[in-house]
């Protein structure tokens, strides 16, 4: 991701065409679409994250959870006539160097939680499925994921705490 | 900054994340994580676990034709956006000035000195900026849903506390509340709700429909 962002370089976006497309395309085929909306999906999601590449900070996400929030947005983009109201940015004053340090910790929270989302039984984790993938609304999140997304929660804590560190060194 | 004290409830967090939640509660969200480094952060947490999904999804192989045209697309300049972004403005968070389109609220008197300027209202509810006098309440009222009130400005207080900038009420229909602004500055607030307000004094029940709350 960072060669994309950095260098432009296409051998390297290609290398994440293959790991997202085909998982887009199956995230889109579980709303109901066809094959080929499903591809027409993946295909605008990636011509997104090729443009937006320069947008892409390793200290905040992990490539998949920025990729996600893509596909998210072109998904509200699609089916509202309002603006999507996003957060304010936070400004970063200049650019800083990537931290080797602060990108190898966010890898390892995601391994924790990769380790929590394998702990759910199959209930419990197709409900958390559906409640990220946008298959449910608020008030079925609260009346159905409530002991799911407190496994998950747990595990995610850690990350929190340093996500909000960082956020207040930025201000 | 002042210290925020009621945050986002986690699934409304979850589904904003999701991309699944109304658009009037959508935009106090976003408004409510302009202001609060805790839910930013866990908003970005939220949206780790959405990454992870990602990843663990069964992968539907796609056509190399369909590669080769997006590769022959890259190079296409893309399209400005035709939306003009409008940043923070005194109290109004970057959110609320986009929904104002970068105007000042335009008050309309909702009677005992209460006004609001209406953002947004739809199927799926409305979104409104409040203005309380200090010292005043809004109409008692309760809610055929669930209402969310954000603080831009001042503080009030209800039968469940007190709230300042920042503070974000959950109020469902269980709750029969009369928010009062403190004294001292007026209170500005974000509030939206899926479904109408329902006023326990017969004149506020019959403006109902013109006021569209």
């Amino acid at each position: 991701m960072l060669a994309v962002r950095d260098r432009r370089d296409r051998a390297a976006f290609g290398r994440l065409f293959d790991y997202f497309a085909p998982r887009l395309k199956g995230v889109a085929m579980r709303s109901g679409l066809g094959s080929g909306a499903a591809e027409d999906v993946a295909q605008e999601v990636m011509l997104t994250v090729w443009r937006k590449a320069d947008k892409y900070d390793p200290h905040r996400a992990q490539v998949s959870a920025w990729v996600f929030q893509i596909a998210r947005n072109r998904r509200i983009d699609l089916v509202r006539k309002e603006n999507r109201p996003v957060p304010e940015e936070i400004k970063v004053a200049d650019y800083v160097e990537d931290d080797a340090g602060q990108i190898l910790a966010m890898e390892q929270e995601a391994g924790q939680l990769k380790a929590a989302l394998g702990q759910l039984t199959p209930d419990q984790r197709d409900m958390i499925e559906k409640a990220y993938l946008g298959e449910l609304t608020h008030k079925e999140i609260s009346d159905r994921t409530g002991l799911a997304l407190g496994t998950v929660k747990s595990r995610i804590r850690l990350g929190l705490e340093r996500l909000r560190h960082e956020l207040t060194g930025m201000r | 900054m002042t210290q925020i004290k009621h945050h986002i409830p986690e699934p409304l967090l979850v589904a904003y994340a999701a991309g699944s939640l109304e658009q009037p509660f959508a935009l106090v969200v976003a408004a409510h994580v302009s202001l609060c480094d805790e839910c930013r952060a866990g908003l970005g947490a939220h949206e780790a676990v959405g990454g992870a999904l990602l990843d663990d999804q069964i992968a539907d192989g796609v056509s190399t034709s369909m590669k080769d045209a997006l590769f022959a697309m890259l190079d296409e300049p893309a399209e400005a956006d035709s939306e003009p972004t409008f940043d923070r403005s005194g109290v109004f968070p970057g959110p609320v000035m986009q929904a104002l389109k970068g105007q000042p609220p335009r008050w309309k008197s909702v009677g005992g000195g209460v006004r609001q300027t209406l953002l947004h209202a739809g199927d799926e509810g409305s979104v409104r900026l409040l203005y309380i006098p200090p010292g005043k309440a809004v109409p008692d009222h309760g809610h055929n849903g669930i209402e969310l009130t954000l603080v831009l400005q001042g503080a009030f207080r209800d039968e469940t506390g007190r709230f300042g900038v920042g503070d974000l009420e959950v109020a469902d229909d269980t709750l029969e509340h009369t928010p009062i602004a403190e004294l001292g500055a007026p209170c500005i607030c974000l509030a939206a709700t899926d479904a109408p307000l329902r006023f326990n004094s017969l004149i506020p029940r019959l403006l109902q429909p013109l006021l569209r709350i």
